[in-house]
């Protein structure tokens, strides 16, 4: 009978969604605003290729992260010469995560930064203010509310992530095995209905708080970026 | 600068679908304004002066600076030192009255005068949802003011208010621009506006700037 911790699967889900959001960040920004803002030559390219994971099956993406930054793969082996390993080491079950919630993060984000009137921005650009100031002090601040909501999104589905994390991570006690590991793993074994419930429960409570905040920040979105100056 | 010396040299041409414009356009009064149907391009060439087109071909000088040549050079909006004040005031959500006016403002000294003179003391701590068209529209005047403009564009500025207080702005307007040698073009619909606020009248016509005369 394998031995199996609620609490480290959970623990371990929750560390790996929050590493997913933190590394995700600063991608989904720089994808989201150049999808937002601007126009370049292969814009559809990009914005196709970014949602690749999304439509992909996850054992497949799983795959795909396995032949790239497995110990010989080429991006695996600078990395293993280095001292990372990625398969099958927390640092899997982040990667996995990461590219899992990326495409939602960055849909969030795009969607935050369009709906910011880009009139806000031209303004602020006539009263002596460049792009960087601009976007720090006007752009960001009116997305905010709608990024906060892109980076809870993204934290919920690292959460849930099971297929791309099975393949490149495994499954492996204290190390590897997140929330919906211990769950599946948990279903073959007899008499541990208890933790299952339990796990299940932990699972469903941490989707319906993330659901509930990501529906306030979009609510906080809609109220900052009133109409009303617009009339 | 002399009222017989061009603030402005506009020649530039621009093709955005239907909207062809070709410009030359060299008013020397410090207080101007452009006038035409709806849709013939007014909005257009303020953007155009302003470094928010970018598409337009040709020369833009300002008050002796060259803004963008036939090469393709083009200086920056944020270092024009221009007032925009667009139509529809565009104050920033997020930010009180108070934070609105000193945005561009190279220091808060004028803050005071500027409030006064716009009757907006008592809004400095409002968000700009809580205000009314016309307050924000003179908001909107006060920032642009405060920003230490070189010139002021203003398109339609006055749209939101009622006829004694457009009157009364307008003249304020003027009196604040005229002896800081502030030039300023006005696009407006309104007939009474240009006739109080312009010393010269310029129109579009099938895509070109004509004076119109006083």
């Amino acid at each position: 009978m394998p031995s199996i911790d609620p609490w480290s699967a959970v623990r371990l889900s929750l560390v790996a969604g929050a590493w997913a959001t933190v590394l995700g960040t600063p991608v989904a920004l720089a994808l989201g605003w150049l999808l937002a803002r601007t126009r370049f030559p292969g814009k559809a390219i990009v914005s196709t290729l970014t949602l690749v994971p999304l439509v992909l099956p996850p054992v497949v993406t799983g795959v795909l992260l396995l032949r790239l930054f497995g110990t010989k793969g080429p991006l695996g082996a600078p990395l293993e010469a280095l001292g990372v390993r990625v398969p099958f080491s927390m640092a899997g079950v982040v990667l996995a995560a990461t590219v899992m919630a990326l495409p939602l993060y960055v849909l969030s984000v795009r969607a935050a930064l369009t709906a910011v009137d880009p009139r806000y921005e031209e303004v602020s650009w006539t009263l002596g203010h460049g792009p960087c100031a601009t976007f720090r002090r006007i752009t960001l601040p009116l997305a905010l509310p709608g990024l906060a909501a892109g980076a809870v999104l993204a934290f919920a589905r690292a959460l849930g992530e099971f297929g791309a994390t099975a393949v490149l991570a495994g499954n492996i006690e204290g190390r590897t095995r997140t929330a919906p590991m211990a769950i599946y793993t948990l279903l073959e074994v007899p008499g541990r209905e208890g933790a299952i419930g339990w796990l299940v429960g932990a699972t469903l409570a941490l989707a319906l708080l993330t659901l509930v905040a990501y529906e306030l920040l979009l609510h906080w979105q809609a109220r900052r970026l009133e109409a009303h100056d617009l009339r | 600068m002399t009222s017989a010396d061009p603030w402005l040299n506009l020649a530039v041409s621009l093709r955005l679908g239907r909207l062809a414009l070709d410009l030359a356009f060299d008013p020397s009064a410090p207080a101007v304004a452009l006038v035409g149907p709806s849709g013939s391009g007014k909005s257009t060439v303020l953007r155009i002066i302003a470094g928010l087109e970018r598409r337009a071909r040709g020369t833009v000088r300002c008050r002796g600076e060259v803004w963008q040549d036939e090469r393709g050079m083009q200086v920056p909006v944020w270092s024009r030192r221009l007032g925009w004040i667009p139509q529809e005031a565009l104050l920033f959500p997020h930010l009180d009255v108070r934070q609105n006016l000193t945005y561009g403002a190279p220091s808060t000294d004028g803050l005071t005068t500027v409030a006064d003179l716009l009757e907006i003391g008592p809004l400095l701590d409002r968000r700009p949802r809580h205000l009314s068209g016309g307050e924000r529209q003179r908001v909107s005047v006060g920032r642009a003011l405060l920003s230490n403009p070189r010139l002021l564009l203003l398109d339609e500025p006055f749209a939101a208010m009622d006829r004694p207080l457009r009157q009364s702005v307008g003249l304020r307007l003027r009196e604040y621009c005229a002896p800081r040698g502030i030039p300023y073009l006005l696009v407006s619909h309104d007939e009474r506006d240009v006739e109080a606020l312009a010393d010269e009248v310029w129109g579009i016509q099938s895509g070109s700037v004509v004076p119109l005369g006083r």
